[in-house]
């Protein structure tokens, strides 16, 4: 038996911005996880079942701590359950599971990190490591930005795009690392499909290596319930079929490996 | 210590705990949490004689009191099966009822004749699936289809044949009556309601195929009744299943006439469900005294 439920104790709970909140928990998750990677979180509601899948922001390995930085999707969800949470609360979590970004592997490489909207706090675990090395360019609907500052703090380079232009270049992240000439060996990414679907496309045509990261409606997070695939070139190991799993096989894959 | 000890079919299996098909995979996932030998068995998602793909995304949806889903029976064929699944749950010393799904009557057989020499406890056949255009559900429908089926899938099987039923019928007790005239030597009820969800923000169908399974607690008393209904109208052993999370539910499906009762939805938010079914059944048993759990199947009339 090599995986177990864990109760989680909330260390700190802020909103970020409106709708957007920052949770640190203490965790054993914590000591093995790495970018990329997510947590099943349960709610207390048992009207809600489902575990909800959330990506892990940062990682603090030696205190046992992990940062997640999840949207509150609407009124009565399981988001907003969380959201609520207060300090010293606990909640159960599975993790941390999937596979993650290969950041070990471009460690002295020059790294961009592109995140849109909620997709932008996984980016944050990447720039922890790789710091200076990597510029974020990070794509929001308005000025109502968030953890800028923290990339900053990683000493990550900053590009910013968004959606109405009150912010950095007026646009999505594809116009901002045009218009910034941002170079370097491999893209991570995570965000809405149709900005995955616009990275891949120019990874391609630049000769950029890059992985990103999708998100699908999961029911179990591990693997079991087929319910969160995604179509991939190659047939996948599960079901021998074009059908990788996002929860096991991703959520971080190569881009050239998935179609969008 | 009570007795958990139940006979299906002339198959003696530890305890009447399983796992419904499609929500535990071949067990690998699960087997991480849980010793796959202490369940009753392990059923297995469905496999056809060929790898199927499944449904577009999305596939599930969350609703209350449970949820939907429409993978569209994704499954590596039998073929894969066989070399890898079937030897992981040996390994495990796993009793194994295989769920066999199907297109046409041909691929059924193609997949029961296939596991005519393996080491499988019992056979379920699944003509219940809400989720494909063509087998699945429209074979279990209508009870001369069932009688058919159930008559060529017996002329080839080597091991006990449950007919999985479905719940989207105007009487279940037909369908199984049915499956009965045909040689059945079990039935398993119910598969999943088929269900919708609208998005009503995006104004449309929140899952890619349009309707779902419905499945999960909400499900439970639904489940309870057809359970005993249908065994009150046939002879057959029932395998009770829809919305399973506690050792109460499957206690209650038990005493409506169950024999043996599949945990399903609940793995997915709770992956040691089956095992705390297991505890809560004995630790029932004992503080009721009652010294053998078939002293309480089909005990309400």
């Amino acid at each position: 038996m090599s995986k177990e439920f864990e109760m989680a104790k909330v260390v700190s709970q802020k909103e970020l911005q409106p709708g957007i909140f920052s949770m640190w928990l203490s965790c054993h998750a914590a000591k093995s996880a790495v970018p990329g990677q997510f947590l099943n979180v349960y709610t207390k509601n048992k009207e809600k079942r489902l575990p909800r899948p959330i990506s892990i922001c940062e990682i603090n390995g030696e205190k046992g701590e992990l940062r997640l930085v999840y949207r509150v999707t609407k009124e009565g969800s399981g988001t907003e359950e969380f959201s609520k949470y207060e300090t010293g609360e606990e909640v159960r979590i599975l993790g941390p599971l999937g596979n993650g970004f290969p950041v070990e592997d471009f460690k002295d490489k020059k790294v961009i990190l592109m995140g849109g909207g909620i997709g932008i706090p996984p980016m944050l675990g990447i720039a922890d490591c790789v710091g200076k090395n990597a510029t974020a360019v990070l794509g929001y609907r308005d000025k109502n930005t968030f953890l800028t500052e923290d990339f900053e703090q990683a000493g990550t380079t900053l590009c910013l795009a968004s959606d109405d232009g009150s912010i950095g270049v007026h646009g999505n992240v594809i116009d901002a690392i045009k218009e910034n000439k941002v170079e370097g060996d491999v893209i991570f990414a995570c965000g809405p499909t149709p900005m995955l679907r616009g990275i891949k496309a120019y990874a391609k045509e630049n000769g950029i290596t890059c992985y990103i990261s999708l998100e699908e409606r999961m029911a179990c997070g591990i693997g079991a319930c087929l319910g969160c695939v995604c179509q991939s070139k190659d047939k996948d190991h599960h079901s021998k079929v074009h059908n990788k799993r996002v929860c096991k096989d991703g959520p971080v894959f190569l881009a050239e490996e998935v179609e969008l | 210590m009570a007795s958990l000890k139940v006979n299906f079919a002339g198959v003696e299996f530890q305890n009447p705990i399983t796992t419904a098909s499609g929500t535990f995979g071949s067990g690998m996932e699960y087997g991480e949490f849980v010793d796959l030998s202490k369940l009753g068995a392990v059923t297995t998602k469905g496999v056809a004689d060929h790898p199927w793909p499944g449904n577009p995304t999305p596939r599930v949806a969350e609703v209350k009191g449970g949820m939907l889903n429409a993978i569209g029976l994704q499954n590596p064929g039998i073929e894969t099966f066989i070399e890898r699944d079937l030897p992981f749950l040996h390994e495990k010393h796993a009793k194994i009822i295989v769920n066999v799904c199907g297109h046409s009557e041909e691929e059924y057989l193609n997949v029961v004749r296939r596991l005519a020499t393996e080491d499988v406890d019992l056979l379920e056949i699944n003509i219940s699936c809400p989720n494909v255009k063509e087998g699945g559900i429209s074979f279990g429908t209508n009870p001369k289809g069932v009688e058919e089926i159930t008559k060529a899938i017996k002329k080839e099987a080597v091991q006990p044949v449950v007919m999985k039923l479905s719940p989207n019928v105007t009487s279940i007790t037909e369908i199984a009556k049915a499956a009965e005239a045909g040689g059945a030597d079990g039935v398993s009820l119910i598969n999943t309601i088929t269900g919708m969800k609208i998005d009503i923000e995006r104004q449309s169908f929140v899952l890619a195929n349009k309707t779902g399974g419905m499945s999960g607690p909400a499900v439970h008393p639904v489940a309870v009744r057809m359970v005993y209904e249908v065994a009150n109208a046939i002879s057959l052993p029932i395998i009770g299943m829809g919305g399973v999370e506690t050792a109460e539910d499957a206690i209650e499906m038990l005493l409506a006439g169950a024999t043996m009762v599949s945990v399903g939805t609940a793995n997915f938010y709770n992956p040691y469900a089956t095992m705390e079914v297991v505890d809560g059944l004995e630790n029932y048993l004992n503080r009721k005294n009652i010294s053998d759990v078939n002293d309480i199947i089909g005990l309400v009339k």
